[in-house]
C-alpha cells in the first residue's frame, strides 16, 4: 500500500471483488485504438489461419458465418483501468475454427485490418477461451469496436482483443505485436496486474 | 514502479480543468505525447489510478505538469482538480506509451487536431518543439465547446506570434467570440482543408479528443487525402452519440 492521499475516500462500487487490481467499474463502452477505424466491406472480408508459409484455412464472410456460433457473457479489462462487466458477445470459438488444424505451434500472431497486431500464446485461445466475435450486445459490432468482428480473449487486457482482425499465424516461438512493442506486457494478465513492460 | 511525488504548484486553466505540477528530482525523462499514472489511496488502503497525459515538455527542470479536467461524475479528477493543494502527495509511474509520440528527430510537417482536453499531449508536443529549437512546421487546430475552455491560451497565442511560428486555429461548436468570422459548428471536410497540412506535404497527425471528435476527424483526413498510417490517434471518454 502507498502512501495516503489526505482528504481522498473514494467511491466503492461494490463490485471490486469481481474487478483485477487497479481497475474500476464502467458501464460505458470505451473506445481505443491507434489510428483512424478502417473501412472494411463484407464482400472483401476474410479470416485466415496460417504457419507463416502456407494458407491453412480460409473464410469468406459468408462461410465464416456458417460456422457454429456460441454466445457468452464475460467480464472485459482495458490496460487503461476501465473493466466493463457482464458483456455479452456472439462468436465463433477458435477451438472451432482451429478444429482441423495439426500444429506443433506454441504462439499465435493475430493482424488487423489496419495493421495492429497482437500476440498471445496458443493455449490461450483455446478451449473456450477466445472467439472471433461479430456481435455486442445482440446488435452488429460497431466499427469504432473492432467490427465487422475482432477476436475477444476476455481473461487477458483488452488490447489483446485484436479489433477488425484479419489473421492468425501460427508460430513456433513468440513475437511481440503492436502495443507489445511499445511498452506494453506480452502476456497481459489483469489479475497479475501485467499492465507495462518489466510488470512480473 | 510507484514514486512518491510531491505537488509544487496549481494552475487552474478553466473553471473546471487544473494543472498540476510536481517535483521529480529522479525522473527518467520523457516523450511528448507520453502519460503517467497517478494513485490515489483513502486511509482504509482502497486506491484508485488514472492515467494522465504529460503537458510539460521533456526536459522542464526536475518537474513534471499534468492538466486534468474535472469529470462530472468522476472518482478521481474532482479530488484532483478541487481537494489537492500544494505539499501534498501523489504517487506516480511513467513515463508510459511509445505510440502517440512526438520526437524532437521528426522533421517532418506535423498537424495537431485536439478535441477538448485532447489538447493536453498536444501541447507537450508544442513545448517539446519550442524547448528542443525544432524547426519542424507545426499546425494546431483546437476545437473546443466555447472560448471559456480553451486551455493554454496565452501561450498559444504567444506562439502563435513569435519567430517560428506554430499555427493555430480554433473551432468552436457551441459558442464563438465576438466578431468570430464563423458561427459555431463542429470540425467539417472544408475546416479541414482550410486548416491543416495538405496531404500533399505528407505531414505526420496526431488526433486527441473524445471518441466520436477523433473517429470524426480522422475520417476527415482520411478523405482528404491523407495517409491512414500518418494519422495516430489517441481516445478518452465514452463512446457518445456518434452519428
Amino acid at each position: 500500500m502507498g502512501i495516503v492521499s489526505r482528504g481522498f475516500s473514494g467511491r466503492r462500487t461494490g463490485a471490486e471483488g469481481k474487478l483485477p487490481p487497479g481497475q474500476y467499474v464502467t458501464t460505458d463502452f470505451p473506445v481505443l485504438s491507434a489510428g483512424p477505424t478502417p473501412a472494411i466491406s463484407l464482400d472483401r472480408w476474410e479470416f485466415v489461419i496460417d504457419d507463416g508459409a502456407r494458407v491453412l484455412r480460409r473464410w469468406d464472410w459468408k462461410s465464416f458465418r456458417a460456422l457454429p456460433s456460441e454466445t457468452v457473457t464475460v467480464d472485459i479489462h482495458c490496460v487503461t483501468r476501465w473493466s466493463k462487466l457482464g458483456t455479452s458477445w456472439e462468436g465463433v470459438s477458435l477451438d472451432a475454427l482451429l478444429a482441423d488444424v495439426k500444429t506443433d505451434a506454441s504462439h499465435a500472431f493475430f493482424r488487423s485490418y489496419g495493421d495492429y497486431s497482437t500476440n498471445l500464446p496458443l493455449k490461450d485461445v483455446l478451449n473456450g477461451q477466445a472467439w472471433i466475435a461479430f456481435r455486442f450486445d445482440g446488435k452488429d459490432l460497431a466499427p469504432e469496436h473492432g467490427g465487422p468482428s475482432r477476436l475477444l480473449v476476455p481473461h487477458l487486457y483488452f488490447w489483446k482483443s485484436a479489433k477488425w482482425v484479419k489473421r492468425m499465424t501460427l508460430m513456433p516461438q513468440d513475437k511481440p505485436g503492436f502495443w507489445e512493442s511499445l511498452g506494453y506486457h506480452i502476456y497481459g494478465d489483469p489479475w497479475r496486474e501485467q499492465r507495462y513492460s518489466g510488470d512480473e | 514502479m510507484w514514486r512518491v511525488r510531491t505537488v509544487i504548484a496549481l494552475h487552474d486553466e478553466t473553471a473546471t480543468a487544473r494543472t498540476i505540477t510536481l517535483e521529480v528530482p529522479d525522473w527518467p525523462g520523457h516523450v511528448a505525447g507520453q502519460h503517467v499514472d497517478v494513485r490515489l489511496t483513502a486511509a482504509d488502503g482502497y486506491s484508485a489510478v488514472r492515467s494522465y497525459s504529460i503537458a510539460s515538455a521533456p526536459g522542464s527542470d526536475g518537474r513534471v505538469q499534468i492538466t486534468v479536467e474535472r469529470l462530472p461524475d468522476g472518482e478521481v479528477s474532482p479530488y484532483l482538480t478541487q481537494e489537492l493543494a500544494i505539499g501534498d502527495r501523489l504517487e506516480l509511474r511513467g513515463p508510459i506509451g511509445g505510440w502517440f509520440v512526438w520526437r524532437t528527430q521528426q522533421a517532418e510537417p506535423i498537424q495537431l487536431v485536439a478535441g477538448g482536453s485532447g489538447i493536453v499531449p498536444l501541447m507537450a508536443m508544442i513545448r517539446a518543439r519550442v524547448s528542443s529549437g525544432s524547426m519542424a512546421p507545426f499546425r494546431l487546430l483546437y476545437s473546443a465547446r466555447d472560448p471559456g475552455v480553451v486551455f493554454y491560451r496565452d501561450e498559444l497565442r504567444a506562439l502563435s506570434d513569435g519567430e517560428r511560428s506554430l499555427m493555430v486555429t480554433y473551432a468552436y461548436t457551441r459558442v464563438v467570440p465576438e466578431d468570430w468570422p464563423h458561427p459555431p459548428g463542429r470540425i467539417d471536410a472544408g475546416l479541414i482543408a482550410e486548416a491543416t497540412w495538405p496531404a500533399t506535404l505528407a505531414p505526420t497527425c496526431y488526433v486527441c479528443g473524445p471518441t466520436p471528435f477523433v473517429e470524426t476527424v480522422a475520417d476527415l483526413l482520411t478523405a482528404s487525402g491523407n495517409d491512414r498510417d500518418r494519422i495516430r490517434t489517441e481516445r478518452f471518454g465514452p463512446t457518445g452519440g456518434r452519428k
